[in-house]
This record gives structure tokens, C-alpha cells and sequence, in this order.
């Protein structure tokens, strides 16, 4: 029994989670390269799934953490949108570029440590405050503007149209010329905050804090960790998160509209889960994460590029594959848990 | 005598006095801003039926949907410790489904109308126990398991609709939507109360209460005392299910169309809000199915107090939210025990300030 | 002998809504001793040590460490004040490494120095001889190697206060050694180290003083050879221990000859091996072992607890199939499990519905058991059981552990079961309580239902059992009855050696 014990583990939880993402994502990938060809055999085609979903992965990011701490917040893409439309508004009315990106982080900081205090201080259930969070940002957005707005702003135009090509990633096209691959600013943005999250949940004290109270919040706090600053901080993260997400958003779209990012909570929190982040807490990895946004994305693509044009495959294809994840983490875990059952009986 | 109701106030109510407190405060502020808002007319509808009419009724009239959805909720989140957030996709798909029958024949006679529903339930309790099952058997997360069908659910109706909003007339349905001739209360409002009758009568003659609650407080316990929990968890999906098939054929009946993008949208939120306003603890356990109809009404008396505020469909949400936070701020265990050591320093207080009165 | 004054708390009290659970207690500890902290459950124990490491807030008092006041406002502060605490239940996280574990909450730098935690935590482990890994996720540890992974944390630390709340309720005798040494060594480093346990020779075995609190308050502070067991038990219940040899008389009563009710051959699940076992109408038979000898596993295997994987079960001589609790209910055999708080009570329902419910499952889903019938259930029982509750309608969680017990029982022995298994009837209550529930054993016995009887205490099973079943390793390994019924013989089966 003891000799067992000491055998080294291979993988936690969150590892073999992500890596059963990782691997899926990547079969599926090189299977729609077979099979359909096309745009999948172009870098440009990963560059696309980036570029539109640059602000989905920073909101996942920080969805993932407050998954991670336990918790829940259902109000990043409504504060998204209401980012969105407020930076719009204020660009369109001579803003300056510095202050609405000051101003993106404000209203996001500002929801968060809204959410943080409500849910840690005053123990208000996560769902309803973030619940009520996503119904005001909602809210406020059409109270802005209930039509569409468009930056006419020239200098963020110039931010805008700055992509960064990879030539050597590029390919021939037919007649000739070279077209290379091109990359957003936001999906740099999103990689900045990718590595940075990354880095804090696993290099940086209070990360190691998020996973303890995700665990277990009770011996989180018996082992000397303030849980209530801790859960603050994880919604104050995804507040924050959510206002640079809105910036990134408009950088891609360059208009406000009140159904910008509609769903987008419901689409991070199911690119965390296929990420192997648990609703339960204590586990997950935002790397997973960035690649259940990919995951997602790519069954998307490849529906369309297969040909099944009505309008209803999309989502049905997309429940169906969430389906899947979900019953194999299932399966995966309860089976991991029963050996380790077995294996202290032997 | 003091002291008895003092103990109604703080255990018989208990968890009921928030929402009952919020509903009063509402019906306050709007009679002192409107006084005739709560008067009720008895006019002529289309049909010509007289009927009632009035904010009251609209507000009693239209949160019918989530009044039968937020019942269905408690029981769920009560077993599971977590909330069904596809109830809106799942009505689509029920609403869709009593269509796809009410217009497969030449006339829509009131057989078909039964059988439609009937047809709608089954769906519904389909729905109802694949997310049971991937909640009891499979142990994932409510939230998580009924992602699956809110992320699908409105394509899935769309589908059953052949991507099409059809449309239907039928005095029937319209009168399950509206009104029963030559009676002046709105049908989904009798409908309401039918459902809550067999809730209570279900609750009397079956063990359901105990179990469910056992269940959702400690389901280790449970299971050695013999209770199959599986089954009590996928039997409150599957009630859940019928009381979707009710909103969801009430929301059809009411448009006399089915769309599969507005029926009832959002309602999965408003639904979970009515249980939690309720004083239902989200993660399981003890619950009260009347604080949840409690709750679904503050949110429709909120909702019509600020249509006649004249603030815009859209705009609502926001107040809503400022409201709800409110509301639950006043609810949350840390504001309720700082307001309970200020009450008994304020009393304290006094005494000393008697005693020396005294000297 | 006596060495400087390390702790002291003077006057504490402290008020829980209706319960004076504190009135007015001292407590002293001094450099380099281990001071055993001793009372019934609701003596307010518990609750010094929450006081001490700053889960509760004390109403009133004043508490200093060397001399200098302090005021211990959360858990960080008394660890910034060098009080550490292992507590019974296991409060690490399981989702972390070992490693993780013992530096999380404390580390100096904001950054994490992941290489040079492992390198610390594993000279730790190695020098304590825990059998872990500092990168193993300790939620894929063994119960016992969790628990001395909070000990090493808190040995690391440097603490000047060690509390050890119950911590060896789960450890197994060479753990429990190997603890003990671990006590020494610190005490010997000049550590105070505040020992709470249930079981008395470890007490005597390990401490320098035993202070003793009773009903919140303190009865009197005590070196260790200077009070005998039997006062110590008395100064706990406050009564003499006399009754406690008066029940012994009854064991005698052999019950050879009765029908047998249950029957099991060649029985097995997913965690036992295959077992035979029976049992006679009226007879009190239990299963003795270490911890983790299988002893539980194999009455859970009886109810149908566990998922079965083989074996044929005869009730009252008609073959039974027995799969999941509901059959074994359904054939009148009654289960209290080990575990109160996970597997037993129903935390926030009543003590009335806590009572009614194993009833109301056997009646079916159908037929629901009448409010009034419920009641008149209700008060009979906390009336026969004597439970010290507000009323049938307060919250089960709120009661003392032992209160919480009684309505378990009161739960089995409302459906009267013909036989009932008690696992751990006793474990983590009081002394009056114990007694209680043994003699309760005995009655019913007479009444003609069968018990199977399991505890960690192998006196208290010689006391009431008429047969023992010895397991060693999940396998039976020996039947004790009549005049081997004595504490070497149980001893020796235990460990092995052949009579």
C-alpha cells in the first residue's frame, strides 16, 4: 500500500482535463485539413478564429478564475456590450484614445468590484449579483443607444486598421500574389492577458490562493488565506477582464450595438468547461481554456464549411459537442476516482 | 401575545418576509404615485367578453409563465442544489411541438388542443429528463448539464417549426390564452392556480417534500436511508418539464404563433431570480414553493411599475437590476445579522438611558 | 519541571444564541509541556480552541502568549501569533499538492518558489517519515498521510502553540506512535502543544496535565500522575463511574441457541472480500480491527451500502437478495452509519423530520406520514432517548454531537428493526452518552432484536458484545466468544499471533 502511494501521479485534474481538450481539438483540426480543405489548410484560418474571437478569450480568462475560485459570473459579455457602446459614444463625441481605453477599464473594474463586494462581503449568491450585474450592463447599453453607432474617430481608425503579417506564414493565392497572414492588435491584447493570467495562477501567491479556496473554502481559510479578499479579487480579475475585452471588441467590430456580445457569457463559460474548468472550483487552467475557445470556434467552421446551411445546425452541433465534453469529463473523473478507490483498498 | 406574533415574524415567515415586505413596498409606492393604479375596470375585449382589466390584472395576467416555471424551479433546485437555465429553450421546443400538432389536422378541434398539450408534455418531460439524467446519473453540475440545451434548445424549435414562425387561429387556444367566454378572470391566471393546487395536493398525499429536501441537504444520508436519489433528482426535471409545457403552451396560446426566438426569452433568468427572491437557497435544500410565486410576482409588479413609469421594454432591465440588488442586499445573512447587533445596541441604549431616567 | 509560562487565557466567556457556552474558563500552557484539554462533547472544548485560533470571537476575557496580550481576530492571526492547529476533520485542500499545501497561506514573497517548496517539504516528509510525495495532489492521499501532512505544516512552521484537535481518530496504532514521537520531539524543542482526544490511555500515555472542562466551565487543572483514570472520567461526567462496571454482568448471556435471522455466505462488494457471517435473533455480536481492517466496509456490505458483488444472504432462513439500502430496510435491518455528519443526519431539517425519515421511506413514496403522527413520533422518542433539544422542530445541526446520535437512533428504532447495526455508535460523544446508547443495546437485545455493535474502543465491545468477529486486512481472521472474550485475547487475534 505504502509503495503505492509514493508512486508519482502523472497528472492532476486540471492537467489531464486540458490535455483531452488539447489533444480532441487538435484531431479535430488536422481531420477538417483532410477532410475539407479549403481555408482549413491556410494559417489565415487560425488567424481568423482568432481575430473574431480575441474578446472571447479574454472574457473566458476571466470567467476561468472565478470558476477556478468557485464561483460564477454571468455578466461579462452584457458588460462587454455596455463597454462597447460607452467607448463608441465617447470617440464619436472627440474623445481621446488613451481616456476611453481608461474608461473601457473603469466600467469593467468598477462591475467587478461591485460583484466582488456584494458576493464576498455581503455572501450574496454569485448567480443573482452577476445575474443582476448582466441585466444593468444590459440595461444601460440600450439606455445609451438603442441603434447601432458607428467610430468615426481617426485616430482610432489608425489603431484599428494596424495588423500584424506573417509573410512567411502567408500562401500563394492563384494568381500569384502573396497574401499573408494577418493578425488583430486585439489578439495580442488577448495573448498579453492569457500570459499574464497563466502566470498568475500558477507562479503568483494569490493564484495558489484561488485554486485553495476553490477546493476547499473552509480549509482555505483554516490555512491562513483571507477568502473573503481573495474572492473579491477573482471578480475584481473578470470585471477588469471584461473591460478590456470591450476594447478589443470594438477594435474588431469599430461599432456599437446592443446586442454586441449577446451569449457571450453563456459561450465562456462553455469554452472553460470543454477547457476543463470545473463549475465545482479547484480546477483549471486558462491554457485549457484558450483552447476550448478554439475548440468551439472550429466546430463552427467546420459547420459551415460542410455545407449544413440552415441556420439551426450551428447551435445543435454546438450542444451536441458540448454534450460530449461534458460527459467525458464525467466519465474520465468518476473513473480516476474509483481507481484511486481501488486503489487504497488494495 | 407581542411575543407570538414576534415568532410568526421570525420563524413562521421566516423566509417569506422579504418577498412579502418587497410586494408591499411596490404596491405602496405605486398607489402613492398613482392612486387608480391598482383600479379594475370590467371591459370589452375583442371577443366581446367583459372582462377585468388593469394593471393588477396584467401584472397577476402576465407573470403567469414565470409563476408555473419558478414552482417547477424550487423543486429542482431544491434536489440538485443548482438551477435549470434551459427552461426558456425547453418552452420553445414544448411550444413548437403543441403547434407542430395543432396545425397537423384540417380544424383545430378541443380534442386536438388536449392532445397537443399532452404531446407537449411528453416533449417537454423528454427534455426534462435528459437533463435529469445528466445531472443524477452523471453528476454534472444543473447549470453546466442544461447549458447543453440553452445553447441548442431555440434551434432545436426552429427546426421542429422548419425554420419558420408559424401562425394559428383557434377560439380554443386564444381562449387559453385570453379568456374563457363569460369568465372575466384571464385563463393563465386560472391556470396558475391549478398548477399550485396540484403542487400543494402533491406535496400532501406523496413524501415528495421530505425526500426532495433530503436529498438536497445531505444525499450520502439520503442514499442510506434508503432514498434513491437518482429518481427524486430526475423527477424534479421531469416536473420541471411539465410545468415547461404549461408556460410554453400558455405563451404560444397567448400570440396564437410560435416563435422560436422570443417565446419566453430570458425567462430562464427572471425564473431563477423568482426562486432566490423567494428566500429559497440556491444551493439546495429546505424550500418554499409559495415563496416562489411570491417572488415571480415582485418581479412582474416591478416590471409593470416601470412600464407605467414609462420607462422602455429595453431600458427595464436596468432598473430591475438596481432593484433586485436591493433587495437582496436586505436579504444577504451579513446585512440581517449587523442590522440585528445595531437593533440590540439601539435597545441597550435605551435601557441605560431608562436606568438613568431613573436615578 | 514546571517551565515558563508560554499561554495563558483568563476569564473567557463566550455566548452562542440560548447557550452559555463558555463561562469564565482559564486555561494555562507552559513551554515544552503537552496539556491535555479533557470533556464531554458540549463541555465548550470545541469551542476554546476556535476561540484560540480564530474561528469564534470571545464575548469577553483576555488571552497573552509570553507574557504579552494578543488579539486573535481570524485564522491568520493566530498564526502570526504562533498558534497552528491540526484539526480533526481534514482541513487542507485536496485539489492542491502536498507541497502546495504545507506553504500555502504563508509564504514570504508574493511570487511562488515552487522548486525550493518541494526541496523543504520533502526534507520535512522524510524527516517525519511520512510516506508522501511533496508533488502528489493530496486529494489522492490516504485519510491518515492527509492528516500528518497538516502536521508537518504546522511542525514547519515553527509554531509556539501546537493544538491537536482530535487528530488521532483516523490514524491507525503505528500512526498513532509515530505521532506521539513526533509529540515528543517538539515538546522536547520546547513547543506547548494542547492535546484534545477522546481516548483516555492516550492521554495518559502522551501528556504532562489535563485540564477539564464541564457544562462550559472549568472543573480544574491537573498533572497528569496525579489523577487516575476513574477520577478523570468522573470529574468529566461529574457522577462515579460504578454504573460502568454494573452493565458487565449482563454480557454473559450467551444466545446460542436462538433462530437465526440473518445469514450471509461467501458475501462480498466492491470493497471486501468475500465473508461469511451470522447473526441469531437477541444476539449483540460486533466486528472488532484497526482502522481499516474492513470492519466497516463488511456491515456496509450487510446493508447494501456498498455496490455487491457476489454472496448468498438467508433472512429468517428464506434466501433475500439485498442490493441497496431500501432492501435491507425492507427486511428489517437498520443501519447507523460511521460517519454522523456525512451519512447521517439531515443537517437542516427538524429533528421531527430527521426522526420520521427512514420510516417514511419504507412506507413508499405514496403514503406520507401525517403531521400529527409525525409529532406524536417525535416527542415519544426525544422523551424515550432523553434528547436534549429546544424543540422537535429545531434545526438537527444545531444539537451537540451526541444529541445528534440519539435521533439517528431514534430514526432505526421508530421502523423497529428486527436487527439493527450501530457503526461508531459512540465515537466523538460523550461518556454519559456512551453509556447511554450500551445500555440501550442491551435492552433491545433482550427485546429479541439482533445488534451488530462496531467501535474503537474494544472495552466498550466486551462489554456489550457476546461475540466478536476479529478482522485483520479485510479478511475475517478470527471468532471470539465466551472466555476469550477479554481484552489480550482480542488483542493478540488483532495482531495475529495464534492462541
Amino acid at each position: 500500500m505504502r509503495k503505492n502511494l509514493i508512486k508519482r501521479e502523472p497528472f492532476s485534474d486540471t492537467q489531464l482535463l486540458m490535455t483531452i481538450t488539447i489533444g480532441i481539438f487538435v484531431i479535430m483540426y488536422l481531420s477538417a485539413m483532410g477532410f475539407l480543405g479549403g481555408g482549413f489548410l491556410h494559417f489565415q484560418q487560425i488567424c481568423d478564429m482568432l481575430n473574431d474571437n480575441a474578446s472571447l478569450i479574454i472574457v473566458s480568462c476571466g470567467l476561468t478564475i472565478v470558476m477556478i475560485g468557485g464561483g460564477i459570473d454571468i455578466s461579462v459579455g452584457a458588460v462587454t456590450s455596455l463597454v462597447v457602446m460607452s467607448c463608441v459614444l465617447y470617440l464619436n463625441n472627440d474623445g481621446n484614445i488613451i481616456v476611453s481605453i481608461l474608461l473601457a477599464l473603469g466600467i469593467g473594474l468598477a462591475f467587478g468590484l461591485v460583484h466582488g463586494f456584494l458576493i464576498s462581503y455581503l455572501e450574496i449568491q454569485p448567480f443573482i449579483v452577476t445575474l443582476a450585474g448582466m441585466f444593468f450592463a444590459r440595461g444601460m447599453t440600450t439606455i445609451l443607444s438603442n441603434n447601432p453607432q458607428k467610430v468615426s474617430h481617426e485616430s482610432f481608425a489608425k489603431l484599428r486598421s494596424i495588423k500584424i503579417e506573417i509573410p512567411w506564414l502567408g500562401y500563394t493565392a492563384n494568381n500569384g500574389n502573396l497574401i499573408t497572414a494577418k493578425m488583430e492588435l486585439g489578439v495580442v491584447i488577448a495573448f498579453v492577458c492569457l500570459i499574464a493570467i497563466f502566470i498568475l495562477l500558477k507562479y503568483v501567491r494569490l493564484g495558489r490562493c484561488f485554486y485553495a479556496m476553490g477546493g476547499n473554502q473552509q480549509s482555505a481559510l483554516m490555512l491562513g488565506i483571507n477568502v473573503k479578499r481573495t474572492r473579491f479579487l477573482t471578480y475584481v480579475i473578470s470585471g477588469l477582464l471584461s473591460g478590456i475585452s470591450g476594447f478589443v471588441f470594438m477594435m474588431h467590430t469599430g461599432a456599437g450595438n446592443s446586442t454586441n456580445a449577446l451569449g457571450m457569457e453563456m459561450n465562456a463559460i462553455a469554452a472553460s468547461i470543454i477547457g476543463g474548468t470545473l463549475l465545482t472550483g479547484g480546477v483549471g487552467n486558462v491554457a485549457g481554456t484558450f483552447f476550448g475557445v478554439m475548440t468551439l470556434t472550429t466546430i463552427k467552421k467546420i459547420v459551415v464549411s460542410s455545407g449544413l446551411n440552415d441556420p439551426w445546425w450551428q447551435d445543435i452541433t454546438n450542444g451536441g459537442m458540448l454534450c460530449f465534453f461534458i460527459l467525458l469529463q464525467s466519465i474520465v473523473l468518476s473513473r480516476r476516482n474509483r481507481n484511486k478507490k481501488a486503489k487504497v483498498k488494495v | 401575545m407581542k411575543k407570538s406574533f414576534k415568532n410568526i415574524f421570525s420563524n413562521g415567515l421566516g423566509q417569506l418576509t422579504i418577498p412579502i415586505i418587497a410586494i408591499i413596498i411596490l404596491v405602496v409606492f405605486n398607489l402613492f404615485r398613482d392612486p387608480s393604479f391598482f383600479s379594475i375596470e370590467i371591459t370589452q375585449n375583442n371577443e366581446g367578453n367583459n372582462v377585468f382589466s388593469g394593471n393588477l390584472i396584467s401584472i397577476i395576467n402576465g407573470a403567469s409563465e414565470l409563476a408555473i416555471l419558478a414552482m417547477g424551479m424550487t423543486l429542482v433546485t431544491a434536489a440538485c442544489g443548482g438551477q435549470d437555465i434551459s427552461v426558456g429553450a425547453a418552452a420553445a421546443i414544448a411550444g413548437s411541438a403543441f403547434v407542430k400538432v395543432l396545425k397537423a389536422g384540417e380544424t383545430i378541434s378541443g380534442g386536438r388542443v388536449i392532445l397537443a398539450f399532452l404531446f407537449a408534455c411528453i416533449v417537454a418531460m423528454c427534455f426534462g429528463a435528459f437533463n435529469g439524467t445528466l445531472v443524477a446519473v452523471f453528476k454534472i453540475q444543473p447549470m453546466i448539464a442544461t447549458l447543453i440545451l440553452y445553447t441548442c434548445g431555440r434551434s432545436i424549435a426552429y427546426w421542429i417549426n422548419g425554420g419558420a414562425t408559424p401562425t394559428f387561429s383557434s377560439s380554443i387556444v386564444t381562449a387559453i390564452g385570453g379568456f374563457i367566454p363569460g369568465v372575466p378572470i384571464p385563463t393563465p391566471v386560472l391556470i396558475v392556480l391549478a398548477v399550485a393546487v396540484i403542487f400543494k395536493l402533491v406535496f400532501h398525499f406523496t413524501s415528495l417534500e421530505l425526500l426532495t429536501q433530503s436529498v438536497g441537504i445531505n444525499g450520502s444520508a439520503a442514499r442510506l436511508n434508503g432514498i434513491n436519489s437518482t429518481l427524486i433528482k430526475l423527477l424534479s426535471f421531469i416536473i420541471l418539464g411539465l410545468c415547461v409545457a404549461t408556460a410554453g403552451c400558455i405563451g404560444v396560446s397567448r400570440l396564437g404563433l410560435i416563435n422560436h426566438e422570443t417565446l419566453l426569452v430570458d425567462i430562464e433568468m427572471d425564473t431563477i431570480l423568482a426562486v432566490a427572491i423567494g428566500g429559497n437557497n440556491l444551493g439546495g435544500g429546505k424550500f418554499k414553493v409559495g415563496g416562489s410565486i411570491i417572488g415571480a410576482y415582485v418581479i412582474q409588479t416591478l416590471t409593470i411599475t416601470l412600464y407605467a413609469m414609462k420607462v422602455s421594454s429595453t431600458d427595464v432591465k436596468a432598473y430591475k437590476a438596481i432593484v433586485i440588488i436591493l433587495l437582496v442586499v436586505i436579504g444577504s445573512p451579513v446585512v440581517k445579522a449587523r442590522f440585528g447587533k445595531f437593533m440590540t445596541k439601539l435597545r441597550a441604549k435605551k435601557t441605560n438611558a431608562c436606568v438613568k431616567g431613573a436615578e | 519541571m514546571d517551565g515558563k509560562v508560554l499561554l495563558t487565557m483568563r476569564h473567557i466567556k463566550k455566548e452562542f444564541p440560548g447557550v452559555l457556552a463558555l463561562n469564565n474558563v482559564d486555561f494555562t500552557l507552559r513551554k515544552g509541556e503537552i496539556h491535555a484539554l479533557m470533556g464531554e462533547n458540549g463541555a465548550g472544548k470545541s469551542t476554546l480552541i476556535k476561540i484560540l485560533t480564530g474561528v469564534y470571537q470571545m464575548d469577553d476575557g483576555e488571552v497573552t502568549i509570553d507574557d504579552n496580550k494578543v488579539f486573535i481576530h481570524s485564522p491568520q492571526d493566530a498564526q502570526n501569533s504562533g498558534i497552528s492547529t491540526v484539526y480533526q476533520e481534514i482541513t487542507l485542500c485536496p485539489n492542491l499538492t502536498v507541497a502546495e499545501n504545507m506553504y500555502i497561506g504563508r509564504e514570504d514573497s508574493a511570487w511562488i518558489r515552487r522548486r525550493e517548496y518541494e526541496r523543504r517539504a520533502d526534507e520535512i516528509l522524510t524527516k517525519l517519515e511520512i510516506p508522501a510525495r511533496s508533488t502528489q495532489q493530496l486529494g489522492r492521499c490516504s485519510l491518515a498521510i492527509q492528516q500528518m501532512v497538516a502536521i508537518a505544516r504546522a511542525v514547519d512552521m515553527k509554531c509556539k502553540v501546537l493544538i491537536l484537535d482530535e487528530p488521532t481518530s483516523s490514524l491507525d496504532d503505528k500512526e498513532v506512535n509515530m505521532l506521539f514521537k513526533l509529540m515528543r520531539d517538539l515538546k522536547a524543542q520546547g513547543v506547548g502543544i494542547i492535546f484534545v482526544t477522546h481516548f483516555l490511555e492516550q492521554v495518559y500515555e502522551v501528556s504532562d496535565r489535563i485540564t477539564v472542562l464541564r457544562n462550559g466551565e472549568l472543573v480544574g487543572e491537573y498533572r497528569t500522575e496525579e489523577l487516575p483514570q476513574v477520577q478523570l472520567v468522573s470529574k468529566m461526567i461529574g457522577k462515579d463511574l460504578d454504573e460502568l462496571s454494573s452493565l458487565k454482568e449482563n454480557t454473559d448471556s450467551e444466545k446460542e441457541e436462538g433462530e437465526v435471522f440473518y445469514e450471509a455466505s461467501t458475501l462480498s462488494s466492491t470493497q471486501t472480500h468475500p465473508f461469511n457471517f451470522k447473526i441469531r435473533k437477541g444476539e449483540v455480536n460486533g466486528f472488532t480491527g484497526l482502522l481499516g481492517s474492513g470492519r466497516s466496509e463488511s456491515v456496509r456490505a450487510i446493508f447494501g451500502a456498498d455496490r455487491i458483488t457476489g454472496g448468498i444472504v438467508h433472512i429468517k432462513g428464506k434466501p433475500a437478495k439485498i442490493t441497496k439500502p431500501i432492501d435491507a430496510m425492507k427486511h428489517g435491518i437498520g443501519y447507523l452509519a460511521e460517519d454522523r455528519k456525512r451519512d447521517g443526519i439531515i443537517a437542516e431539517l427538524s429533528v421531527r423530520e430527521n426522526i420520521i425519515l427512514a420510516l417514511q421511506v419504507m412506507n413508499g413514496f405514496f403514503k406520507p406520514i401525517s403531521r400529527s403522527e409525525s409529532e406524536a413520533f417525535a416527542d415519544e422518542y426525544i422523551k424515550v432517548l432523553q434528547i436534549k433539544t429546544a424543540n422537535r422542530e429545531t434545526p438537527v445541526g444545531s444539537l451537540s454531537g451526541g444529541n445528534q446520535q440519539k435521533v439517528i437512533l431514534a430514526r432505526w428504532l421508530l421502523t423497529h428493526p428486527d436487527y439493527l447495526i450501530l457503526d461508531e455508535p459512540t465515537r466523538g460523544i460523550d461518556v454519559g452518552t456512551k453509556l447511554e446508547i450500551q445500555k440501550l443495546v442491551l435492552k433491545l437485545a433482550e427485546e429479541g432484536v439482533s445488534v451488530t455493535f462496531i467501535s474503537s474502543e474494544v472495552e466498550e465491545m466486551l462489554r456489550t458484545c457476546s461475540r466478536l468477529i476479529v478482522m485483520r486486512d479485510r479478511h475475517i481472521v478470527g471468532e471470539l466468544k465466551g472466555d476469550d472474550l477479554n481484552q489480550a485475547e482480542v488483542m493478540k487475534t488483532i495482531a495475529g499471533g495464534k492462541a
